[in-house]
């Protein structure tokens, strides 16, 4: 048991013996990807123990919701994770629904799917360009951001905001997509598989990076599992599990992908694995812009949804609803529901408790990172002090995800 | 929005639904630690005694529920008990979740730590212990996690304002 539990305490001098001392990594390092900080207890080059000192970026999201209403806090889960914002929406939008007992059009579904999986693509895209930056290859940085950028305008192009989109809403999406919209993201799935070629001869057959990440970081499924490790890095120890395959949602179930997983268990792995899993973003991308439904994109629901703006403008009762939405907020049936989605980095869950008013009652959610965070020890313990940051890439933490 | 059915059938013609495998398997362990079941929207939520929660969490991770997904509190101000601490579970191997729940006392907010079940809890606890000043016994690290270590008060408690004390 002691040996998960941090034995340093952050803000106390430790008493370091004679062989070990005590490094303090962060909270304002390149490679702690935010505002990390890490007390490493080491001996010589070898890291004997690490002590994660988190909560510098935690702004009290989770209390801020219970103070706004159910529609208010969509841009709050933007907040969260700001690497895949639609995920946040997602997850938290389905809870909400699944509350209301909402059925969704297939249409809204499948532009959820797309965008989902674009947000993997483009959150992995920053993991790649960060941790290859971190072990020293700084070109691929440029190429992953090249991309992205086409993502991010993308996401300009179809909810107003590049990074902070909120496009997802409680019973649909905000609006339907511009016209110009489908050919962009067709042209930029058709090139993106060679993009990825192009990464992987950067990189896979690179001796430096080989070294830097074979056998680097191991955590065997056991651990994964019993630290609570989800997404990429329990795939990568072996552990086939995946919730948009296994407890689909949003109509996954209607596509075609494969989970890669592999029994490597190291660093290594997960960088395959993420590489993989990009591809499969693609197919799944591609999947639904062929068989995209025609129909609405919001639920019929209009004490949720806010009305079409021309019926707001034409309808006595369309605006009746508008303003009452937009002034009370809508009530949900009093309940709890535990809502997770497969994140970039993993499970992410969202537990929202209704008492039945406009606000919510408590939203909670549950940060892959946050979690994953804990098997630092484990990954790193009996290593070198320079794997660490192998290790901290490997993991993809988001730090606003993590303090909250 | 749900529609109820227009002529609800008699209740002899109603087909019994299977209890959920958790609920099964705590009921087969041990009937009097469960203080109620109920099942909304899918999900199956059991209330526990605070004393048991260790060991049922034990005798379900070896009854397949296998992943500890997330460990949080509610605030019920100003109903006794006040606090619900609440574990999700996920069992891979089944594609199923159960929510535990157990009420703890504002005169006594401390339950039992699960981390020799799950090492995983321990950070959700020391959250926990931060946002809502519930204590979990035998933790070996119940420090704050989010917020400074000489902060005062705990932010997710219902009495706790909004914006903070200013």
């Amino acid at each position: 048991m002691s040996t998960y539990a941090p034995l340093l305490h952050p803000h106390e001098s430790v008493e370091t013996g004679d062989r070990t001392m005590v490094l303090n990594m962060g909270p304002q390092h390149p490679s702690t990807h935010g505002v990390l900080r890490l007390v490493l207890e080491i001996d010589g080059e070898i890291v004997v123990n690490i002590a994660p000192d988190i909560g510098y970026l935690h702004t009290g999201i989770e209390k801020t919701c219970e103070a706004k209403f159910y529609q208010q806090v969509v841009p709050l889960t933007d907040r969260i994770d700001y690497l895949c914002p639609m995920t946040n929406n997602l997850a938290y939008c389905l809870g909400v629904e699944k509350l209301l007992e909402l059925e969704l059009p297939p249409r809204a579904q499948w532009l959820r799917v797309l965008l989902n999986e674009l947000t993997r693509i483009q959150s992995h895209l920053v993991w790649l360009g960060t941790h290859a930056m971190d072990l020293g290859a700084l070109t691929i940085f440029l190429y992953c951001f090249r991309e992205r950028e086409e993502i991010l305008r993308i996401f300009e192009n179809v909810s107003g905001q590049r990074m902070m989109t909120s496009y997802f809403r409680v019973g649909g999406v905000s609006m339907e997509p511009p016209l110009d919209f489908w050919p962009r993201v067709r042209a930029f799935l058709k090139k993106m598989p060679e993009k990825i070629d192009e990464y992987q001869n950067l990189l896979t057959g690179n001796p430096i990076f080989i070294n830097r990440l074979k056998n680097v970081g191991h955590l065997s499924a056991e651990d994964a599992i019993a630290l609570g490790v989800t997404g990429p890095p329990l795939r990568a120890s072996g552990v086939d599990w995946d919730l948009r395959r296994d407890m689909p949602y949003s109509s996954y179930e209607k596509f075609d992908f494969k989970v890669p997983i592999s029994k490597e268990c190291d660093v290594w792995a997960r960088y395959i694995i993420r590489m993989e899993e990009m591809r499969e973003s693609v197919k799944i991308c591609l999947q639904a812009l062929d068989g995209m439904p025609e129909g609405p994109i919001k639920a019929n629901a209009p004490k949720v949804v806010l009305p079409d703006r021309e019926k707001m403008k034409t309808q006595m009762e369309s605006l009746i609803y508008h303003f009452k939405i937009v002034t009370e907020g809508f009530t949900v049936p009093a309940g709890e529901v535990y809502q997770a989605v497969e994140s970039p980095r993993g499970e992410m869950g969202y537990y929202i408790v209704s008492d039945g008013t406009a606000k919510p009652f408590r939203v909670h959610m549950r940060n892959p990172s946050f979690a994953t965070l804990q098997a630092m020890n484990k990954m790193c313990c009996g290593r070198l002090l320079a794997d660490v940051v192998a290790v901290i890439g490997s993991i993809d933490i988001v730090l606003g995800e993590i303090d909250r | 929005m749900a529609t109820p059915a227009a002529n609800p059938a008699p209740e002899s013609e109603l087909v019994a639904v299977p209890e959920h495998f958790a609920v099964a398997t705590l009921r087969g362990w041990n009937s009097d630690a469960i203080l109620s079941v109920k099942t909304a929207l899918g999900e199956t939520t059991v209330t526990l005694a605070r004393e048991k929660i260790r060991e049922a969490c034990d005798v379900l991770k070896h009854a397949g529920y296998n992943f500890l997904s997330d460990v949080t509190c509610l605030d019920m101000l100003p109903v006794e008990p006040r606090f619900h601490v609440i574990y999700h579970l996920l069992s891979m191997s089944r594609k199923e979740r159960v929510r535990l729940k157990v009420p703890v006392n504002s005169t006594d907010a401390a339950v039992d730590s699960i981390i020799p079940v799950w090492p995983a809890a321990n950070f959700y606890e020391r959250e926990i212990f931060d946002l809502f000043g519930v204590r979990f016994g035998e933790h070996p690290n119940m420090r704050r996690i989010m917020m400074p270590e000489d902060w005062e008060g705990h932010p997710l408690r219902k009495d706790y304002p909004v914006e903070g004390y200013r």
